[in-house]
């Protein structure tokens, strides 16, 4: 039995805005049959404002998909699509109080499917880029397409590594024997065979960019986002950059909120775009200077 | 705990008098049965006779064909690596598409050691082709292993025929009998069939017991080896309390064969055609002419089967489903797909399984809450419009990436 939520229990019980929308002007389908979820978004949007004046879901899935979609149309009722659409499918797992890991595609569904109803409002065709794998790791919901694609993209070859770029395997790491298959799977594509004892991968800058350059990229791409960071009462500041971890501090108002997850994470991804690497950011408490001091 | 419980392929309720047998092998008679005084000397008599309450029930011409296991998985895993080891010279598996993990997982792993594994189809009602398989007989198979009972579906395979031709081609045959055992009268001394794995918690033993059965004069090279128990076939100390047990379940269970086959088997069809009668597009999985007594499998399409096993419970009763979501995999159940449900049908079956302490009133109370519960969930479903799917399902809502 699954460990649901309360609120969960809640919401697939007693779901709200279940059932067709009259007059609904943005409809999104996604999920996938073949998993067993699939969910329809209808939205009745305000034309002059922008507004989600209502929201209705129809789903054929379990419990945790029907109360992901029950929470979602609750959530998004009376934003403007632009402010819906910074709904994440944290905000709806937290919203749930908590996902179980096997369940968090649940909530992805919902934040995708939030992206097509506004696309096909706004008369966009929207396409979906992710592929789903089997989940691998339990610990960090990681599944294999991202193992995978990251062990390709970044020529992996030990446990630690994946650990190092995805996260998975860091916990109890009972999923090591499906990441050391994967490995093989990937490294025999490339001509390789996996061993046990391999060296992580040292984690060195990228030929054709100097460290000096990097950082200054890094720092460009932070000043960028500054401006939204400091609206919301916080800003972010560069502690320490060592091979492909970025270190920085998020203060004020972002530190530790609901939010610093999340903003950390498109950051990640604009940095990622912007260096062309495969690069993680951590957040650190502690500030450049004493950073510094401990050598 | 209360409710109706119709989940007994799952698992069963250790049956009280089972218990009773138990008990005193927990505190009195807890010695090894292994030691030379009269601590261990009891226990090793109980054992004994334990040995023969299983050889009963299987019909199996000697006690000394059967070896105490730890579960239904170890027996399967030492049966198949047995097979593999004492023939070294033979590198070939058939099994079937439809068999329980403990067999399909094994075999995948032994792939990867070079050996050739060949999965049997099964039609759209569960059913095997025989002359696929003996077409794929030959002196480089090493071990077939087909369930006796299909533990989602409950239809039967034909062992005991398949034993014969296996064993015209020399080649060794071991069946998954775990949900047959103590359902189905069995005589194995009569049969071809090599090895047979059993688990207890299927027939109202406790869990964490199992027997392997090992025909004589079958080649064996043991999975665990150390100490002499079970004749060095299984070394470890013997689980006593739980060797007690299943030998008072399995006299249990021969006791009742009767009852299970008509009254078991009456309340099962009953619930079927009750809950058919009531629920539009539901449909039985499986070959509904050739099954356990205990089974029903119906799938509702259009809807998924954890939602519907949440609502279940939320009634106080006890099913499982094939659904994806349920194993938290991203394909239904394996049987389903081999069957060729679709999946708007395969992510919807429930499967009922009962026992001899279900009762008439568990069964009408279920016939009562099903539609219900259908007709709730189907309110919340993309592919259906007030009494009825839509016209042409699949097109009015097909998902992006589906
Ligand atoms: C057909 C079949 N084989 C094997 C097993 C595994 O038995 P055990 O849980 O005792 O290892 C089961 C139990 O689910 C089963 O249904
Ligand atoms: S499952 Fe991956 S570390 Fe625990």
């Amino acid at each position: 039995m699954w460990d649901y939520s309360d609120k969960v229990k809640e919401h697939f019980f007693q779901p709200r805005n279940a059932g067709v929308l009259e007059g609904a002007n943005g409809v999104g389908d996604v999920g996938s049959i073949s998993c067993g979820d699939a969910l329809r978004l209808m939205l009745k949007v305000e034309p002059e404002t922008d507004i989600i004046l209502d929201a209705h879901f129809q789903t054929f899935g379990c419990g945790s998909a029907i109360a992901s979609s029950s929470a979602l149309t609750e959530m998004i009722k009376g934003k403007t699509l632009d402010e819906a659409l910074k709904v994440s499918n944290q905000d709806i797992a937290d919203y749930l109080d908590g996902l179980p890991p096997e369940k968090m595609h649940c909530s992805v569904m919902g934040r995708e499917a939030l992206q097509a109803a506004v696309a096909n409002y706004r008369g966009e065709v929207w396409s979906d880029d992710h592929e789903e794998g089997a989940l691998v790791c339990k610990c960090f919901a990681i599944d294999a397409v991202l193992i995978e694609d990251t062990i390709r993209a970044n020529e992996l070859c030990s446990v630690q590594d994946v650990t190092n770029y995805t996260k998975a395997g860091g916990g109890c790491s009972s999923c090591h024997e499906g990441i050391e298959e994967i490995l093989a799977k990937v490294m025999a594509e490339r001509g390789e065979s996996f061993k046990p004892g391999a060296q992580p991968k040292e984690e060195a800058a990228p030929a054709g960019m100097t460290n000096l350059q990097r950082i200054r990229k890094i720092e460009a791409v932070l000043e960028s986002v500054r401006p939204q960071l400091k609206r919301d009462g916080g800003d972010i500041e560069l502690v320490d950059v060592d091979g492909k971890t970025i270190y920085v501090n998020m203060t004020g108002a972002c530190a530790g909120c609901q939010m610093e997850a999340l903003t950390l994470q498109g950051i990640q991804q604009k940095l990622m775009e912007e260096l062309k690497e495969f690069i993680k950011i951590v957040p650190t408490k502690v500030s450049s200077l004493t950073r510094a001091m401990k050598g | 705990m209360t409710g109706i419980y119709f989940d007994n392929n799952a698992t069963t309720r250790v049956d009280p008098a089972v218990v009773e047998a138990m008990l005193p092998y927990f505190t009195e008679q807890f010695g090894n049965p292994s030691s030379m005084h009269s601590f261990g000397n009891k226990v090793g008599l109980a054992i004994k006779k334990a040995r023969m309450q299983v050889q009963e029930l299987l019909g199996a011409e000697h006690d000394s064909e059967i070896i105490f296991t730890s579960c239904g998985t170890e027996s399967d895993s030492t049966a198949l690596i047995s097979a593999l080891k004492a023939q070294p010279e033979r590198k070939e598996i058939i099994t079937t598409t439809v068999e329980h993990p403990a067999i399909l997982t094994l075999c995948t792993w032994l792939e990867k050691d070079g050996y050739k594994v060949h999965l049997l189809k099964v039609d759209g009602k569960g059913r095997l082709d025989l002359d696929e398989y003996k077409k794929l007989l030959s002196d480089q198979v090493a071990v077939v292993s087909v369930m006796w009972a299909n533990n989602e579906t409950g239809t039967f395979f034909p062992v005991v025929e398949m034993a014969e031709l296996a064993n015209a081609a020399g080649a060794m045959f071991h069946t998954d009998a775990v949900q047959a055992v103590g359902k189905v009268p069995l005589n194995l001394k009569d049969t071809k069939i090599d090895m047979l794995s059993v688990s207890g918690h299927k027939l109202h033993a406790p869990k964490g017991i199992g027997v392997l059965y090992l025909k004589r004069g079958t080649r064996f090279r043991p999975l665990l080896r150390g100490g002499h128990q079970e004749r060095g076939r299984r070394a470890g100390t013997e689980n006593t309390t739980s060797i007690v047990g299943l030998g008072k379940a399995a006299e249990m269970a021969l006791e009742a064969m009767q009852y299970e086959n008509t009254e078991v088997a009456r309340l099962r069809d009953k619930l079927e055609a009750g809950i058919l009668a009531k629920v539009p597009r539901a449909f039985v999985t499986g070959d509904p002419s050739n099954r356990l007594p205990n089974t029903c499998n119906i799938a509702f399409e259009f809807i998924e089967g954890e939602a519907i096993l949440l609502l279940l419970n939320k009634f106080g009763i006890a099913a499982s489903s094939g659904s994806a979501c349920t194993s938290g995999s991203l394909e239904p159940s394996h049987v389903m797909r081999a069957m060729g449900i679709p999946y708007t049908a395969a992510h919807g079956t429930v499967r009922f399984s009962l026992s001899r302490y279900s009762t008439e009133a568990e069964v009408d109370r279920v016939i009562a809450v099903v539609p219900e519960i259908i007709a709730q969930l189907r309110k919340l479903s993309p592919y259906w419009e007030g009494d009825g799917p839509k016209a042409e399902p699949e097109k009015a809502f097909a998902p992006t990436y589906a």
